[in-house]
């Protein structure tokens, strides 16, 4: 939905984003307690985490390391000096009484990433600032009538709060800039993209306006943690404020929660007081002074990003752009496709793997990296197709029984006898037969009706139980019918 | 005056601090004394001076490696809560 139709104009939806994700380290941001996901509660805190009188907190160097990364791959101005602030507020699960985070001058300033809009046309979508905070406690509210429980396993993990311009017109375009940005995320490893696990969530500003009007009052969503929830909420969203101004009313500024059971958003309960966070400089922490080489260094050494890798899937391998962009927007997809293709021809590996790998997997619900047979396996069956030992149907099969018995794909070759029939003298035999029974086929054949090859083709695969390679067979049997 | 009642009431209440209505005219009167005081800094003209955020400028923030460095401790964590339940800091119901 990109144009929001009202009863008298068609009005437009502007939407800003502030992705909160989990920078992946293996220790803290400012405490040496482990960030490792699903620990017993409070196991993995420390006395600075709970924020015990007289600790200090000192800065994971890795936590820098990876948010400046994130700066250069969506080309952002990188602040060789940035400041921590104090952002004040009081809960439960921040014992500190106030986050860590970067208010005036953070880690990351300006950057822009390319996404393909609505209208096909690919653009630039302006990133405002990406700067580093510590993530707050998790609060449990339904383990007890009368108590809220309290885990503050999470209490201090390195998270990085990306910023976009309100540069976004439509669900879907927020959807594909979400994508991206997951994507630039997971290729440069500075965080998995774990949406479930909350590893990556938004809050997401949504106003509407007639185009070309001054901006809109926004309304924030807090914390949607998938891309079709996204969708959802800012669908809704949108037009809930439509339906506001068409009936003469105005739209309050406010925070509000979206619902997945219902597909709606509603208000949160007002708290005036929340917003006066009174930021001011951590007096605990020095400014972060960068040195130009060290981000020179980190720049030099990025890994392939996705637009990179999208192009060589099209220009090198020959990938049509609709599976390129499927397999490099989804990571686990490009790093189970790229090692097979090396070096073996990249359609048939993709069109195979499509088929049985990432098949298996959805059809299982399981992760493409737990289906049970590794690419280099599977590109050991590939080879046997190349070689004229099978044909596709044929190793489709195996493929499943490589997943169920964990044998490589030769030894099921061996032992089910599933070798293709290439052999001229035996698949004559079996066309002759079948030409002999087929007096009515073969004279529809004669009087031009080509496509009952395919009929003869089928009634020898029957006979050879899929084995005969069709190549073969096609060209033996124009043959003997001319 | 700098500061008035409601502000020192709005204060009161972010600080989660109760203050009795006979103490607000006399700690607003005490603060805004307090905040003249500190005006007087005003008077320097800062136009070109970047913020100093601590005392120590000549010093740089040090780092600490990738590493975890402190096991589990919950049982420490935990001792000097008030109510704590199967390993979880147990506080008065949030939501209503």
């Amino acid at each position: 939905m990109s144009k929001l139709e009202g009863k008298t104009w068609t009005w437009e939806t502007v939407i800003g984003l502030e992705i909160h994700a989990q920078i992946t380290t293996k220790s803290k941001l400012f405490s040496g307690a482990s960030t490792k996901f699903g620990a017993l509660p409070n196991t993995q805190v420390t006395l600075v985490d709970v924020a015990m009188p007289g600790m200090l907190p000192v800065l994971n160097e890795m936590a820098v390391e990876q948010i400046v990364r994130t700066g250069l791959a969506i080309n952002a101005e990188i602040n060789l000096y940035s400041v921590f602030d104090r952002k004040n507020y009081f809960y439960p699960d921040l014992p500190q009484g106030y986050q860590i985070s970067q208010f005036s001058d953070p880690i990351v300033g300006k950057g822009e990433i390319e996404i393909k809009m609505d209208d096909g046309e690919k653009r630039g979508v302006g990133i405002t600032r990406i700067h580093l905070e510590q993530d707050a406690g998790k609060s449990i509210h339904d383990m007890d009538p009368s108590f809220t429980y309290v885990d503050l396993n999470r209490s201090g993990v390195p998270l990085m709060e990306i910023v976009s311009e309100p540069d976004l017109r439509s669900s879907a375009e927020a959807a594909a800039y979400v994508r991206k940005i997951r994507a630039i995320l997971q290729y440069i490893g500075s965080c998995d993209g774990n949406m479930e696990r909350g590893n990556l969530r938004c809050d997401v500003n949504v106003s509407v306006r007639r185009k070309g009007d001054p901006l809109g009052t926004r309304c924030e969503i807090k914390n949607v943690n998938s891309i079709r929830f996204l969708k959802q909420a800012i669908d809704y969203e949108a037009n809930r404020q439509l339906n506001i101004i068409e009936n003469g009313d105005k739209v309050t500024q406010e925070t509000r929660l979206f619902d997945s059971v219902t597909g709606k958003t509603r208000s949160m309960r007002s708290k005036e007081e929340a917003h006066d966070y009174r930021y001011f400089p951590d007096p605990d922490l020095l400014p972060l002074q960068l040195k130009k080489s060290y981000v020179d260094r980190l720049s030099a050494e990025l890994p392939e990003l996705p637009d990179q890798k999208l192009l060589r899937f099209v220009n090198e391998l020959g990938l049509s752009l609709d599976v390129a962009e499927e397999f490099v927007f989804e990571k686990e997809k490009a790093d189970y496709f790229e090692p097979i293709a090396t070096g073996r021809d990249a359609k048939l590996v993709a069109n195979m793997v499509r088929k049985d790998v990432f098949g298996y997997a959805n059809f299982h619900s399981i992760n493409i990296s737990d289906v049970p047979v590794t690419p280099q396996k599977y590109g050991e069956l590939i080879d046997l197709i190349v070689e004229g030992d099978i044909n596709n149907r044929i190793a489709s099969e195996i493929f499943i029984l490589m997943a169920k018995t964990g044998k490589d794909a030769e030894v099921i070759v061996q032992e089910k006898g599933l070798r293709q029939l290439s052999d001229t003298n035996e698949l004559e035999v079996v066309i002759e037969k079948v030409i002999e029974v087929s007096e009515k086929q073969v004279a529809q054949y004669k009087n031009g009706n080509q496509k009952i090859i395919g009929w003869f083709v089928g009634q020898i695969m029957q006979k050879t139980k899929g084995q005969a390679n069709p190549k073969v067979v096609n060209a033996l049997l124009r043959k003997k019918l001319n | 005056m700098l500061v008035d009642k409601s502000t020192v009431l709005h204060i009161a209440n972010l600080a989660k601090i109760e203050v009795p209505d006979g103490d607000l005219e006399n700690l607003a009167s005490e603060l805004s004394h307090i905040l003249g005081w500190v005006e007087q800094l005003n008077e320097v003209n800062t136009d070109d001076v970047i913020p100093m955020c601590s005392g120590v400028a000549s010093m740089q923030l040090r780092l600490r490696q990738d590493k975890i460095s402190e096991e589990n401790q919950q049982s420490d964590v935990l001792s000097n809560a008030p109510d704590s339940r199967d390993g979880f800091f147990a506080v008065p119901k949030v939501l209503e």
